[in-house]
Parts: C-alpha cells; structure tokens; sequence
C-alpha cells in the first residue's frame, strides 16, 4: 500500500515536470499544445472511488494552474474528465477489471482500447480547456482546429511513452 | 430529512465534483475580470522560483543573442546621450529642471518563465512588489512591447504579453496618428493585428506602428511593429491590419517595465470625469 503511494507521488511529480520541462517548450505552432500531463488522472487503477478521482483530478489541474498562470483553468478541465472517466469506465470495462487493480494500459486492456480511451477523453478534455481559455466562441473553427491537432499529439506522445517505457510492466 | 441525507450519500461524487467545478470558475471569472486578484501571491511564488532555477541553468543557451541585443541598446543609447550632442545655446540647460519632469522610470528585469505558442501567453519575470513593480504596468523589451503587468509578488511578476486575447494595446501609425488597438488572433507569435484603424487613413506596408499616446501604461511612439499586410473589405469601416511584431518573443531574455510617475493623477481625474456623469 505505502510502495504504491510512493510509486504514484514519483510517477505524478515525473509526469507534471515532463509536461513543464519538455513538452512546454515544444514551441512547434499555436496549433500543437499538447496536454501529456492528464495520463496521470488516466492511468489511476479501474477500481478506484470515483470521488478520490476527482479529487486528485483537480489537484492536477491546480498544480498544473500554478505553474501556468491560469487559475482555475485546468482545474476545471481536469476535474471535468476526471469525473467523466468514471462513467467511461463503468461501461467499457468489466466486472473482473472492477475487482482486480488493474490499471487501464496497453498490457492489460490491449492497444485499441487503450487508444479510443484516451482520444475521448482527452479530447473532452482539450474542448472543455481550449474553449474555457478563449471564453468565447468568437474564434470558433480556429479553436476547433487547435483542439484536434493538439489531441492527436497528447494522444500520441501517451501511447509512444506507453509502448516505451510501460513494456516491462508486462512481465 | 432522511431523503436529503440519502440523496447526499448517492450523489456524494456528484456534488464534490460541483462544488470544486464551482469553485475553479469562480477563481477563473475573477482572474479573468479583476487584473488586481493576484493569483500570485495565493500560491506564494512557488512557479516562479521553480523556474527560476531552471533558468539559471538554460540561460547560459542564450548568452550571445543577449549579449548582442544589448550591445546594439548600449550603442543606440549612447547616441542619446548629452555628450553625444553638439551644444548650440547655454540658455537651454538652466531651464532644464522645470520644463521636463521625468514621467517614466524603468525597471529591468529578466524573464525566468514564458510560452508563446498558447492561446494566452504569459511571462514570468524576476522583479516584483519589493523593486517597485504593481499590476497594470506596461512592460517593453529592446525592440519593442512585451505586455502588461498582472500580477504581482514580493519577488516575482507575472506579464500577460502582447500574445494573449485578453490584452489590448493602444497603438497609433507613427506617419499620420491614426489610432487603434493591438490585438492578437492567436495564430502566429511573429505577428499580431491592429484594429479599429479607420478606413479613411491611409495605409502603407512597412508603415510603422508605435504606441500611443492615449494609453496610461506606455509612453508615446514605444516601437511595436511594422504594417506587413492590409485589406480593407466593402462594407467595413475599419482596416484589417497585420503587423509584423518587433520582439521576437520566442527568444525573450530582458524586459524593463516602466513606471508610470503621473498614472494615478490621470487616472483619477478620469474616473472624476466618469463618476460626474
């Protein structure tokens, strides 16, 4: 219990200073802001309460605030997915991932599930952000366009960082 | 009784949920609408400290483009200076003192934190409330505008940059004063628009925009950019303008913000005017 506490505290500080140290500052185009620090929230086990989610949910997205200038702003949008993935999971995944702790990766649960569950929720994720940061639907394809590129990149650096640094986890 | 306490038990997650949504949208309406709700002293500075110990570190990355850009300051300042001009009359320097009163002073600081590739883009600099610094200053670089001042604590600033939705800069076209605001749409940080230029003005590329002299935060003729594109539709009254922005924020080392001395004044004779009718 006290090793898996621990595992989480380093895994949640590695992800939050990939995300500001690295991704940050790849400064590629106003259109690619990738958001790789919700895999945190994401990847907590199956059959954790749903309220301990949202609480550590918006705890992410308020550290993530502090060091972005933006209170309130990822807050919201983590929290919202957070509390979103309780009922994505409740109906993609099966009573035996309920009662095991598992955690939803691509060694358990297989890549394609892996995939569409992370597209959907962060793209949940990126509308509600992006949308709430502009405040308006002044700019509404633009943002529309910077929501969908910026996904595909989240997406895709998760399941790169998956398939590298996960495999182990496996045997 | 008992209902409510068993609708509280079913939909615990629910409501924890609200309450903490609630609570982020208030802190996010707040932020948003009163520059002065300083986010920055809740946290304490945290970020800010944290980057500045990264910065230290990849400072040393960018030491000869600083040094360049402040060589070239040095050079143009020293053409400024009075032993730089040849003296034609000794009346002019006993009447000195009272004709000019210093208006602006200048605070430098170095940016430890900054994005340029984010809808709203802000910067964290090292200078704060303990060197002079409050919110709604307007901060340049040597080449031109940066941004203006948000929040503010004991060591630490934070600079909402001209690339940010939220900021407006009054701008004028230095060859005919004709006025408008800097707006940035989001898309590109080399460039930034400038709006409300009436359609009768007229526009040339590589005309030069500074800042004006309406705004409280700059002084007059700030460099901002230069006009790159321009079109005027039909029905429209005002220009749709391009600017090709002189700082270069993506390489952003050095800032000064200036402190308006007679802000204060001008403001409360303004908010005089407006509370009168």
């Amino acid at each position: 219990m006290v090793i898996e506490l621990i595992t989480y505290i380093v895994r949640f500080l590695l992800i939050i200073l990939i995300q500001l140290l690295v991704i940050n500052n790849i400064e590629l185009s106003t259109y690619v802001n990738p958001y790789m620090y919700i895999l945190f929230v994401l990847s907590l086990p199956v059959s954790m309460k749903p309220w301990v989610v949202v609480l550590i949910s918006f705890f992410t997205g308020m550290v993530m605030d502090t060091f972005s200038s933006t209170p309130g702003l990822h807050m919201a949008a983590t929290g919202f997915m957070g509390y979103i993935r309780g009922f994505y999971l409740q109906f993609s995944c099966s009573k035996e991932d309920f009662a095991g702790r598992i955690e939803p990766a691509i060694s358990k649960k297989g890549i394609v599930w892996f995939i569409v569950y992370m597209t959907i929720l962060t793209l949940l994720h990126h509308v509600f952000l992006f949308y709430l940061e502009i405040y308006s639907f002044k700019e509404f394809f633009r943002t529309l366009w910077r929501i969908l590129s910026s996904t595909f990149f989240t997406v895709l650096i998760i399941t790169l960082g998956q398939l590298l640094f996960y495999r182990n986890a496996k045997t | 009784m008992r209902n409510l306490i068993f609708f509280f038990y079913k939909y615990y997650t629910f409501i924890l949920f609200f309450f903490l949504e609630l609570f982020s949208f208030v802190v996010l309406y707040q932020y948003n609408n009163y520059q002065k709700a300083s986010f920055l002293n809740f946290t304490g500075g945290i970020s800010s400290s944290f980057y500045e110990s990264i910065n230290s570190t990849t400072n040393y990355f960018g030491l000869r483009n600083i040094n360049d850009s402040l060589l070239a300051e040095n050079a143009s300042l020293r053409s400024q200076m009075m032993n730089a001009y040849y003296q034609s009359g000794t009346t002019q320097t006993s009447i000195n003192d009272t004709v000019y009163k210093q208006q602006y002073s200048y605070i430098s600081a170095n940016v430890v934190n900054n994005s340029v590739t984010k809808r709203n883009n802000y910067i964290t600099i090292d200078k704060g409330a303990m060197h002079g610094i409050e919110p709604d200053m307007g901060v340049i670089s040597s080449n031109g505008v940066v941004g203006i001042v948000t929040s503010v604590s004991l060591h630490f600033a934070t600079i909402r940059s001209a690339l940010n939705g939220n900021t407006k800069i009054s701008c004028m076209l230095k060859k005919n004063n004709a006025f408008g605001s800097l707006e940035w749409n989001g898309d590109d940080p080399k460039f930034s628009s400038l709006k409300y230029v009436n359609k009768h003005v007229p526009i040339t590329s590589n005309d030069e925009v500074v800042t004006s002299n309406y705004s409280t935060l700059f002084p007059e003729g700030i460099p901002v950019g230069q006009v790159y594109a321009h079109t005027l539709d039909a029905g429209d009254n005002f220009h749709v303008i391009k600017v090709n922005l002189y700082t270069d924020f993506s390489v952003l080392k050095n800032v000064y913000v200036i402190k308006n001395i007679f802000k204060d004044e001008q403001q409360t004779l303004e908010g005089n005017l407006k509370g009168g009718n």
